[in-house]
C-alpha cells in the first residue's frame, strides 16, 4: 500500500560553492572545490580523515572565510559569510564534538536554538517579563513539536551532561531544528553510535527532510548510511574534490575507490 | 430519552448527562495536559462511529485496535461498541507475525491504529490475513506517502457530515444494544498454546466494574493513569469500564518512557500495576539511594527500619505503641512523604497489583511507606474480577476473599473454580475450548491451584497443570520456587525443573539494571548481558540468593523437598520476541525446557560446563546467534527433609 517513502523532488539550486580554497598558513585544507546543493536534497560529503570535510561545513556557515572562491546562497553571492548571517539566512548545524550546554536541561538547550526568533532584550529575558515572557510561551510550542518529532519527551528536563552520547546527538539535532532551518548542516551525526542508534538517527534525518522539506548537507563516515540516505555525494581527498554524483556513481568511481582503499605503487 | 444503563456506550451518554462539562480524559501532548470533557468525548466517539458507518462497519463486525493508550483509541473502542460492533484490542508491542494469528482468527476487516509503526506491521501482515481492508491511524507522522489508509481526522470529518444528515443515528444505534451483546474480544496471552479470543458481554463487564467500583468507593473525583496495554483485561476494566461506570478521569501518558513523570504530575488516586512495575520502581529507588550521600542514606535506613516495624500496622489502623507512632510521623515528614511524592503515589487511596505473585519485601515496602497496596485475583475469562482484598485484611500470601457476586469453590484437584455473572460468554470460534473450561454446573475452571486459609482467604500456589511431583513423590510447585527466586532484586526470571525428576534444578536470568549497578560499584567491567551473566562473581551472587531460598523452603514441610540443587545463570535474557515469555511476561515453561534441552540435561547429568548456541531475534526481525560456554553451579541445600543431591 505505501508508495516509496522518498519520492520528493529535489528542487533548483540552493547553494553553490565555486572554486573554494582555504589555507591555514601553509596547510591547504581546501583546494578549488566546487559543488552545488539543490533544494530539498540530502547531500553527503565524504572523504578520508583530514580530507577537508569539516572545513567545508565551516566555510558554508561562515566560521572560516575562504581565501578564494564564492558562495552563492539562494542567488546571493557571499564573500564573507559570518556565522550570525548564516543563522539568520536559515542555516543551522550540529557539531562533530557535541557542543551543548552540559549543565542546562534538554529543554533549555533546545530553547537556545530559538534565540534568533526572540526579540526581547537580555534584561527582559533575564527577569522574565513583558515581551520575553510572551515570546517564551510562543516558542515553547515550537520546541515541544521538535521534542515530539525526535521522541525525547522523557528527557525534557534532564541536564544534558547526564545523557548518553547518542541522546546528546539527538538533542543537538533538536536544537538545530528549533531554528526551523532551510539548510541543515550535520557534522558526523552518527559517529560513535551503535547500530540501533544509527538506525534511529537515519530515520530522523529522513523524516526531517521529508516532513519539513529541509535541505541537508551531512558529513558521515559510515558508507552504508551515506549510500542509503543521500541523494548525491561529494568526495574530498586532501582538500580536492575527487568525485561528485549519485551514490551509485560514487560507488563505481575509480578515483574514490583508490582514495579509500589506497593505490598500489 | 434516558440512555440505557445496560451497555457501555449507554453509560457514556449517561455520564454526559450527569457531568458533561467535567474532565473525562486527559492526554499529555506537546508537553501540556490536554483535556476532553465527557461531552467532548461523546462528540469524538459519535464522529468516529458515524464515520465507520459510512465506511460500512456495522453490527457484529470486529474492529482491531492497536497502539499505546491514546484517547482516540479508547474513543474508537466506544464507537465500535456504540454501533453494536466488537473491538478487538491487540498487544501493540507484538511483531507483525504475531498479529497475523489474531487478525485472521477474528477475521478483521477494519483496524484503528496509533501510528506508522503499527500501520507498517498491519501492512506487513495484511497479505497473510486477506480480509484486512480498512486501516485508520491516529498520528499522521511519517504516513504522508502511504496510500489506501485513512487518518482518524478524515474518518471523523466523514462522520460529522453523515451526522449532520442523520442527527439521531448515534443514539438510536446505542439504544439497539443490549447487555447480552458481546462487548469486546480480549485475546489471552497464550501461556499455553495459541491465544484464544475471550468474548465478554457488556453485562459481564458491568457486573465486574460495578462490584469493583462499589468495593473501593470509586467516584467522579478519582484520577487514574491509563498506561497498561489496552489488550490486557486489567486495563480494560480499570481504565475503560470502571471509567464509564464511575465517571472518573483517565489520564494518558505522553509516551511509554514518560510514565513515571506523568504519574507524578497526575498523582492518581487509584492505581493498578503488575508487580513487575512496582519492582522496577523500587529497584530505581534503591539504586538512587545507594548513590546518595551518607547522611541521606543513614536517614533513609533509619526511617525504613521504623516503617518496616510499624508502617503496615499504622496503615491498617492497628494499635501501635506511642513511641513508634511518633517515629513514624517523623519518618513520614522526612522520608515516606517525599518518597511517595517522587513516585507519584501521594494521592493514592487504593493501589492494586495482580497478574503474578508479589515479593514479600516489595509488598511490605509499599505498605510500610503508607501506600494502600492490595492484591486481587482474576483472569480475562472473569473480567479480572474474582477475589479482592478488603482494607485491613491485606495479607501477603493470599489474594483475599471472593468478590461480591462471585461463587468460588476448590475442586478436589485443588483447582480453583468460579461461577458468576462476570464469566465469559465463550471463546471465539472455539466451542471445544469453551466446553472444556466451563463445566456442566457452570463453573469456570481457572487452571490455578489454590486453597482457602483459615480466614476464608484464597491462597494460590501455582498453575494447576504445573503442579507436579518429584520422583520421590513430594509436591513440586515450580512457580512457588521461581517466585521466591524472583523476589531478589538481582534475579529477573527463573525457571524451575523437577517434575518426575529426583531433584529440583533451575535456570536464572539476572536483572541487568540491578546486577549491572552492583558490578559497577565493584569496578567489575563487562560488555553486555551475556558477559555479565557469566562472571564468576555474579554466579556467586546468584548462588547466595538460591541458598537463601533453599533455607526458606527447608522450613516449610510441604515443599522442603523442592530445594534447588543445581542452577544455571542463562547467557541470554528470556524474551517474548523469542517466544520464551508471553506478551504479559510469563515464562512459557514447556517451550523453554525444549529450547534449552541440552542445558536441562547438563543440569541433571552432573556436568559442570556446557557449550550452547542460541538463536535470538532482534527488534527489527533479524536473527543472530548467541554462543556461550555455560558453567553449571551447585547450591547448598538444607534440612533432613531434602533428598540427597544427584
Amino acid at each position: 500500500m505505501p508508495s516509496s517513502p522518498r519520492d520528493r523532488l529535489p528542487g533548483g539550486e540552493m547553494l553553490r560553492m565555486e572554486g573554494i580554497s582555504l589555507a591555514f598558513g601553509g596547510v591547504r585544507a581546501l583546494i578549488e572545490v566546487s559543488f552545488d546543493v539543490r533544494e530539498h536534497e540530502i547531500r553527503a560529503i565524504i572523504g578520508p580523515n583530514g580530507a577537508g570535510k569539516s572545513s567545508m561545513l565551516n566555510v558554508i556557515n561562515g566560521v572560516y572565510c575562504p581565501q578564494q572562491g564564492t558562495i552563492t546562497f539562494r542567488g546571493k553571492v557571499r564573500r564573507n559569510m559570518v556565522p550570525h548571517d548564516a543563522a539568520v539566512s536559515g542555516i543551522a548545524r550540529t557539531f562533530q564534538n557535541i557542543a551543548l550546554f552540559k549543565g542546562m536541561s534538554v529543554l533549555d538547550n533546545i530553547m537556545t536554538g530559538r534565540n534568533l526568533r526572540m526579540k526581547g532584550t537580555v534584561v527582559e529575558q533575564a527577569i522574565h517579563v513583558g515581551r520575553a515572557r510572551r515570546e517564551e510561551l510562543e516558542n515553547r510550542r515550537k520546541i515541544e513539536e521538535v521534542i515530539d518529532f525526535l521522541e525525547i519527551q522523557s528527557i525534557r528536563k534532564t541536564p544534558v551532561g547526564r545523557l548518553p552520547y547518542g541522546l546528546q546527538k539527538r538533542v543537538e539535532l533538536a536544537r538545530a531544528l528549533a531554528a526551523e532551518p532551510s539548510l541543515l548542516l550535520l557534522d558526523e551525526p552518527m559517529a560513535g553510535m551503535n547500530v540501533e542508534e544509527k538506525q534511529d538517527m537515519c530515520r530522523f534525518v529522513l523524516d526531517v527532510n521529508e516532513q519539513y522539506g529541509t535541505t541537508i548537507v551531512l558529513i558521515e563516515h559510515d558508507m552504508g548510511v551515506v549510500m542509503d540516505i543521500s541523494d548525491r555525494v561529494v568526495v574530498l581527498d586532501y582538500g580536492r574534490k575527487i568525485g561528485d554524483g549519485t551514490p551509485d556513481e560514487i560507488r563505481r568511481s575509480q578515483a574514490v575507490i583508490d582514495a579509500y582503499l589506497g593505490v598500489a605503487h | 430519552m434516558t440512555p440505557s444503563r445496560d451497555t457501555l456506550p449507554g453509560l457514556l451518554l449517561q455520564q454526559v448527562q450527569a457531568r458533561g462539562d467535567r474532565p473525562a480524559v486527559r492526554e499529555k501532548d506537546l508537553g501540556i495536559w490536554q483535556v476532553w470533557t465527557w461531552r467532548q468525548v461523546a462528540d469524538e466517539v459519535r464522529a468516529i462511529a458515524c464515520g465507520l458507518t459510512v465506511q460500512g462497519f456495522g453490527r457484529g463486525m470486529h474492529l482491531a485496535i492497536v497502539g499505546d493508550n491514546r484517547p482516540r483509541l479508547y474513543f474508537a473502542m466506544a464507537a465500535a461498541q456504540a454501533l453494536g460492533g466488537i473491538p478487538v484490542p491487540m498487544y501493540q508491542d507484538a511483531p507483525a507475525a504475531e498479529f497475523v494469528y489474531v487478525l485472521k482468527d477474528a477475521a478483521i476487516v477494519y483496524a484503528v491504529v496509533e501510528d506508522q509503526e503499527q500501520v507498517d506491521k498491519l501492512i506487513e501482515a495484511a497479505p497473510q490475513v486477506g480480509t484486512l481492508k480498512h486501516i485508520y491511524y491516529d498520528d499522521p507522522r511519517g504516513l504522508r506517502n502511504y496510500e489506501g489508509i485513512v487518518a482518524l481526522d478524515e474518518l471523523q470529518r466523514i462522520g460529522r457530515e453523515f451526522e449532520a444528515a442523520h442527527p439521531r443515528f448515534f443514539e438510536e444505534e446505542i439504544a439497539k444494544g443490549s447487555a447480552d451483546d458481546v462487548a469486546i474480544i480480549l485475546y489471552t496471552s497464550g501461556t499455553t498454546g495459541r491465544p484464544k479470543g475471550v468474548c465478554q458481554t457488556h453485562g459481564a463487564f458491568l457486573v465486574a466494574a460495578r462490584g469493583a467500583c462499589g468495593f473501593d468507593g470509586l467516584n467522579p473525583r478519582d484520577r487514574v493513569l491509563a498506561y497498561l496495554p489496552m489488550a490486557w483485561v486489567g486495563d480494560h476494566l480499570f481504565s475503560y469500564v470502571n471509567w464509564l461506570v464511575a465517571g472518573f478521569t483517565i489520564n494518558c501518558p505522553e509516551s511509554a518512557d514518560t510514565v513515571m513523570t506523568d504519574l507524578r504530575e497526575i498523582g492518581p488516586t487509584y492505581y493498578f500495576a503488575p508487580p513487575r512495575i512496582f519492582e522496577n520502581v523500587l529497584t530505581q529507588v534503591m539504586i538512587r539511594m545507594e548513590d546518595a550521600c551518607a547522611l541521606k542514606r543513614w536517614m533513609f535506613d533509619r526511617c525504613m527500619a521504623v516503617a518496616r516495624r510499624c508502617g503496615a500496622q499504622v496503615l491498617d489502623g492497628s494499635p501501635v505503641p506511642i513511641a513508634d507512632r511518633i517515629k513514624y510521623w517523623l519518618g513520614s515528614l522526612l522520608v515516606y512523604g517525599p518518597l511517595r511524592n517522587v513516585l507519584g503515589l501521594s494521592c493514592i487511596r487504593v493501589a492494586y497489583t495482580a497478574g503474578a505473585a508479589i515479593g514479600p519485601d516489595l509488598f511490605r515496602f509499599y505498605r510500610s511507606i503508607g501506600v494502600n497496596l492490595k492484591q486481587f485475583y482474576g483472569s480475562t475469562e472473569t473480567c479480572a474480577y474474582t477475589c479482592l482484598q478488603h482494607d485491613r485484611e491485606v495479607k501477603l500470601d493470599t489474594v483475599g476473599r471472593p468478590a461480591p457476586g462471585v461463587d468460588l469453590r476448590i475442586a478436589e484437584s485443588s483447582e480453583v473454580l468460579v461461577r458468576g455473572p462476570m464469566l465469559l460468554k465463550e471463546y471465539y470460534k472455539r466451542p471445544d475450548a469453551t466446553m472444556e473450561s466451563i463445566d456442566g454446573e457452570g463453573y469456570f475452571h481457572t487452571g490455578d491451584a489454590g486453597f482457602f486459609d483459615e480466614h476464608g482467604h484464597l491462597k494460590l500456589i501455582d498453575r494447576a497443570k504445573d503442579v507436579g511431583k518429584l520422583a520421590s513423590g513430594t509436591l513440586f510447585a515450580p512457580n512457588y520456587i521461581e517466585n521466591k527466586l524472583k523476589f531478589f532484586p538481582h534475579i529477573k526470571e527463573a525457571v524451575a525443573f523437577g517434575n518426575g525428576r529426583e531433584m529440583v534444578c533451575a535456570f536464572v536470568n539476572i536483572d541487568m539494571s540491578s546486577v549491572g549497578n552492583w558490578a559497577e560499584r565493584r569496578g567489575l567491567a563487562y560488555s553486555g548481558y551475556t558477559d555479565l551473566a557469566q562472571k564468576a562473581e555474579v554466579r556467586d551472587l546468584v548462588r547466595e540468593c538460591v541458598e537463601k531460598v533453599n533455607a526458606e523452603l527447608a522450613r516449610e514441610a510441604a515443599v522442603s523437598g523442592s530445594q534447588v540443587h543445581r542452577f544455571i545463570v542463562l547467557h541470554k535474557e528470556l524474551d517474548p520476541d523469542d517466544d520464551e515469555l508471553t506478551r504479559t511476561r510469563k515464562v512459557r515453561r514447556g517451550f523453554v525446557s525444549e529450547k534449552y534441552g541440552t542445558l536441562v540435561e547438563a543440569l541433571y547429568e552432573g556436568r559442570t560446563v556446557q557449550h550452547v548456541e542460541t538463536l535470538v531475534r532482534f527488534e527489527d526481525g533479524r536473527t543472530g546467534i548467541v554462543a556461550a560456554d555455560i558453567r553449571i553451579e551447585t547450591a547448598q541445600t538444607f534440612g533432613a527433609a531434602a533428598p540427597a543431591a544427584g
